[in-house]
């Protein structure tokens, strides 16, 4: 160990980056004084470590964004979630007709009440001779008004219940999980049947709020849990360690590393949304006001001619299952791009 | 029991009579087209009975791939295995999937780094291991069940049939390992490849299980493939030692020799950097610069050059081969190297430092 | 980078000695001085009501000085609890008896702000550098957190210090707008480690800082550790199973076994002359990287595991598992940490059994061990780790120092 001094500067020249680091050197006590010195450890400290390219940084939700763009699933999903989009905004505007005008009333008849398909009517009619394809089309928006509201609404209690109890703790842990428990405990349909029932005039909003809630405990749990997993993770020690204050933890570190899981499950929870609102729609407990059409209160009004005129459900009910498959497909594969293990 | 010294003079490996298994231009590819990873590249090598061999490199050279690809274990789909695998004169590789699963555990037997997570965590000790014996060894139940007992006895587990009815949470982690052991062992196979076995085991545990595996090797004449990081593992255990890198041997050597002089700059690196617990304190290390990430594809010269304190301008440009190393100390060296080393790091001497000048 | 004023004096030089240990350390500057520090976990049980049935006493009346500047290691196997204690002393565990003084102010005391405000002089790098950095931050984000609780990115460019501990630990000044997961193991550890630094702190404690790390790698990080600390005047609390590395950049090491230490020494004197049975097995398991030693050398293998911390043995810990017990003393009396008279042994060296001297002299030998009823010769193993949770209820009290 003799040759230390400046001599170890010469090698980097020839081979590039890797060769800075020579042979051992001595433990240098204060470099403060030998600015040239210190100036050349720092180079060779820094090919010791490695190379690192010159790019910015890429986040987890960036790299996940990068993988999901060619992530055919997702794309389908996507794709499906847009037009149901696109066509919810628009519907009015391209519908042909006026999906509240009784149409074709006069053709309904005691042994025929579902007028048939036709020019200028391409699906039919429904039972109170309203055309069918312009009911479905505009029908969308308040599916999506319902979906993502109720959504939104279960989403924004779950997280802050689940932050509540998975950020602070303690007995305050206790008592919102035992809340919660007991509203996991009554099954969701039930729970959502009680409280749309509990409004004494039903609405779009009565049914939103009912799934709204029914949700919560769905949400707060998972937030909680993976809340949970973070208290005891090495980075939150580390910053609880340097001094930051607990809200900023709570905020800064548990909660964002939390809320993938949920973000996830609120896709997947929409579909379910729309579906629990055609369940209350069926049962009568929806929005009466059938001027404004939603798929969920259509399905609930063909059921009476279901033996005779299956196809008066099946609409509606394929709208359904389209769009609430293309939430699944979009969440599940959103889970697969979040999931660190899956990083390249 | 204690303080016994360990000195089982280990058989070198003359190269007399024939390989027990024969390991020729190995090759795994996982993927394909343009995002292909090869993680293992043309590795050579041969095992002899009674023989330990060892595969010596960290995390991403390839050691682990290439025990997985010998045994048929990996994932059918995503991966392209490549090059020969003979096992005592027959193809391991083309052989049908029920008959390599007869192979495996009879004459092959393997244990890896996580003993809890090789054990089925819901069936009892004994009944995995006397699995085992009844597939393999054609015994009935209560025979296996026995010749089980008598394994955990063999190696080391104390009050072994009250062990078999117990499952593999309730043991700990050295104890798993030897259960591992012992169902690897059960079968009397041919030869045992342990994959990292004690890397997740404290110090004196490591230890047991080590002196435990020397011992088999010495009595039953068993050959053993050892997959390790841990060069004290290897200087202590193997008779011949490969250093990979990268997907690549880079260097083969007797384990005296090896250590003695080592020759290329990634096994003296690997050397230079470890603290030893026999010299003075406060010698500086001397690390490998940089990480697995910065090297460059063997396609375009050395893996290891962007790394290498005695990179020269032909390691970026050609390709180093795996050739007979005449010019170092000691018999059957192979060495993969433009430059290689000519003393060793660990002694205070620069000479490096100016060779490579 | 200022280096920490060093008065000496602010520390409370010889503390409320009840033990010998006052005495050993009076003349230094004692930064960290930790007495008699009990760390146990309640084990909880019941549907609706917990009911606490037993503890796991990870750490179990410590009593331990580092000195300012000084790198002091602690080793251990898995379980013995050294973990726990490293927490335990930044207060990231809740102490259940005991004092920790850093620099004369009793940290067990402290809390809320001012325990919050205390941090800022003790610092922790982690095992594993990928899970102990926040993925969703970036490097520049990550070091400026700490700075930011403390009030120091206000009377000078926050941003010039950036670059400046960015450099220290080896780092090009692009990192700081990477993530985590976009860096090599290694580089990782040292944004753990610049973070570390980032609030200027006396003391660092290290919990295994280079065992996630690949060998060739390990160097690097243990390199740029002790640049630091020359460069930096830090003290360190190096927490490692690994032996080889502890000697490596330790100037005390301090060796624990099942909750408290049991040998105490300067490096040098620890790894020429262990005193206590445990430390000797410990170092004679260690494998050495040089075949001739390997060869040649004596291996003290010690029988089965270690005993499951909720269920501690009695008297000296050690004593299911020591090759040299004895009839009396080893298995009711606990053996406290104390110098011993023995010819060539230091005065600093410190061991925790009642036959240290006799073990030294050769007077007693080593036996085969025999446990539960097991005769095994070479291989027997000692059985109660099974039970982590309560089968037994007699948990012994457990303050025999």
């Amino acid at each position: 160990m003799t040759d230390h001094l400046p001599d170890t500067g010469t090698s980097p020249g020839s081979t590039g980056t890797g060769s800075g680091t020579g042979p051992a050197e001595p433990r240098r006590p204060g470099l403060a004084g030998r600015p040239g010195a210190r100036k050349k450890e720092r180079i060779d400290r820094l090919a010791e470590a490695g190379t690192l390219s010159e790019e910015e940084g890429v986040s987890l939700w960036q790299s996940a964004w990068r993988r999901l763009r060619r992530d055919p699933v997702f794309l389908v999903g996507a794709v499906i979630i847009a037009a149901f989009v696109v066509l919810a905004v628009i519907a009015p505007w391209i519908a042909p007709h006026d999906p509240a005008a009784r149409l074709l009333i006069d053709q309904r008849t005691t042994s025929n009440p579902i007028p048939g398909p036709q020019p200028g009517h391409p699906l039919g009619a429904d039972d109170a001779g309203r055309d069918m394809l312009s009911r479905l089309m505009v029908g969308a928006r308040q599916t999506l008004i319902v979906g993502v509201l109720a959504t939104l609404g279960g989403l924004t209690g779950g997280l802050i219940l689940g932050t509540l109890a998975g950020g602070i703790g303690g007995w305050m842990d206790g008592v919102v999980m035992r809340i919660v428990d007991v509203m996991l405990s009554i099954p969701s349909l039930l729970m959502a049947f009680s409280l749309a029932a509990m409004f004494a005039r039903p609405s779009q909003w009565t049914v939103i709020l009912a799934i709204a809630i029914i949700q919560i405990p769905i949400f707060a749990r998972l937030l909680r849990g993976s809340m949970m997993a973070q208290r005891h993770s090495d980075h939150v020690l580390a910053a609880q360690a340097l001094g930051v204050r607990a809200p900023a933890i709570v905020f800064r570190h548990m909660l964002p590393n939390s809320v993938g899981p949920v973000i996830v499950q609120g896709t997947l929870v929409l579909a379910v949304a729309i579906i629990d609102a055609a369940a209350l729609s069926f049962l009568g407990l929806g929005n009466p006001d059938d001027t404004q059409p939603e798929w969920g209160q259509m399905l609930g009004r063909a059921q009476q001619y279901f033996n005779t005129h299956p196809e008066v459900a099946v609409y509606p009910a394929l709208c359904i299952i389209v769009v609430a498959l293309g939430f699944t497909l979009m969440g599940e594969s959103l889970r697969e791009a979040l999931d660190p293990k899956s990083r390249r | 029991m204690t303080a016994q010294p360990i000195t089982s003079p280990r058989p070198a490996a003359d190269g007399a009579g024939e390989a027990l298994l024969s390991v020729r231009d190995l090759t795994v590819t996982f993927g394909r087209g343009r995002k292909a990873f090869r993680a293992v590249d043309g590795v050579d090598f041969d095992v002899y009975p009674g023989q330990t061999v060892g595969l010596v490199g960290e995390s991403g050279c390839g050691k682990s791939v290439t025990s997985l690809a010998i045994m048929g274990l990996l994932p059918g789909r995503g991966n392209t295995v490549g090059g020969r695998v003979t096992f005592a004169g027959e193809d391991l590789l083309s052989m049908p999937a029920d008959q390599l699963r007869d192979r495996r555990g009879r004459d092959v037997a393997m244990i890896f780094q996580d003993p809890l997570s090789s054990l089925n965590p819901v069936v009892p000790l004994g009944v995995q291991v006397a699995e085992v014996i009844e597939r393999h060894k054609g015994r009935n139940r209560s025979d296996a069940q026995q010749e089980a007992a008598a394994m955990l006895k063999k190696v080391g587990i104390p009050d072994p049939d009250r062990r078999l009815k117990e499952y593999p949470h309730q043991l700990s982690g050295g104890m798993r390992q030897r259960a591992l052991i012992a169902m690897a062992l059960a079968c009397e196979p041919r030869l045992l490849i342990a994959d990292e076995p004690t890397t997740a085991l404290d110090v004196t545990i490591q230890a047991q299980i080590l002196a435990l595996l020397k011992e088999l090797v010495s009595e039953s004449g068993t050959a053993l493939i050892m997959i390790t990081h841990d060069l004290g593992v290897v200087a202590g255990l193997c008779d011949e030692v490969n250093v990979l890198y990268a997907g690549r041997i880079v260097e083969r050597a007797q384990r005296h020799d090896l250590f003695a002089t080592p020759r290329h700059p990634y096994t003296g690196g690997l050397l230079a950097s470890i603290p030893r617990l026999h010299e003075e304190r406060g010698r500086r290390l001397t690390p490998v610069p940089g990480s697995v990430s910065d090297n460059i594809p063997w396609e375009q010269g050395c893996a290891f050059a962007p790394r290498c304190a005695n990179a020269v301008d032909v390691c970026r440009q050609q390709t180093p081969t795996l050739v007979p190393d005449r010019d170092a100390v000691g018999d059957d060296r192979l060495l993969r190297c433009h430059n290689p080393l000519t003393a060793n790091p660990v002694d205070d001497t620069p000479t490096v430092e100016e060779d490579a000048r | 980078m200022s280096t920490p004023d060093p008065t000496p004096g602010s520390g409370p030089a010889a503390g409320p000695g009840e033990t010998g240990a006052g005495t050993a350390t009076a003349e230094h500057d004692v930064l960290l001085d930790v007495r008699g520090l009990k760390v146990h976990f309640p084990i909880k049980k019941g549907l609706v009501f917990d009911r606490t049935v037993g503890h796991v006493y990870a750490v179990d009346g410590m009593d331990l000085q580092i000195r300012r500047g000084e790198t002091y290691g602690l080793v251990g196997e898995s379980g013995c609890g050294k973990s726990t204690f490293g927490r335990a002393i930044l207060r990231l565990e809740d102490l259940t008896e005991g004092q920790v003084l850093f620099d004369g102010t009793d940290l067990a005391s402290l809390k809320g702000e001012e325990l919050r405000r205390q941090r800022r002089h003790m610092q922790m790098v982690f095992q594993d550098p990928l899970g102990s950095l926040d993925p969703r931050q970036t490097v520049e984000q990550l070091l400026l957190e700490g700075m930011r609780a403390h009030g120091m990115t206000k009377d000078r460019d926050a941003h010039e210090r950036l670059t400046d501990l960015l450099r220290e630990v080896g780092l090009p000044r692009t990192a700081l707008s990477k993530y985590p997961h976009e860096f090599s193991g290694g580089q990782r550890q040292r944004v753990g480690i610049a973070r570390a630094l980032s609030v200027d702190p006396q003391l660092i404690v290290a919990d295994e800082p280079v065992s996630a790390l690949d060998v060739s790698v390990q160097a690097q990080v243990i390199n740029l550790l002790a640049d630091l600390q020359a460069e930096l005047g830090l003290t360190y609390l190096l927490i490692a199973h690994d032996l080889a590395v502890v000697r490596h950049i330790s100037d005390r090491v301090g060796v624990m076994y099942l909750g408290a230490l049991v040998e105490e020494a300067d490096a040098d004197d620890l790894y020429e002359a262990p005193l206590h049975p445990y430390t000797r097995a410990l170092l004679s398991a260690v494998p050495v990287p040089d075949p001739t030693v390997e060869d040649t050398r004596e291996q003290i293998l010690l029988v089965g595991d270690l005993p499951s911390p909720a269920n501690p043995p009695s008297g000296c810990r050690f004593h299911t598992r020591c090759p040299w017990r004895q009839e009396t003393r080893c298995d009711t009396e606990r053996p406290a940490l104390r110098t011993v008279e023995i010819d060539g042994v230091a005065g600093s060296h410190r061991v925790a059994c009642h036959w240290a001297e006799q073990i030294a002299s050769g007077e007693l030998q080593p036996h085969a061990v025999t446990v539960s009823g097991v005769t095994d010769p070479t291989l027997t193993t000692h059985d109660d780790d099974s039970a982590l949770g309560a089968k037994d209820t007699a948990y012994p009290t457990t303050d025999g120092g």
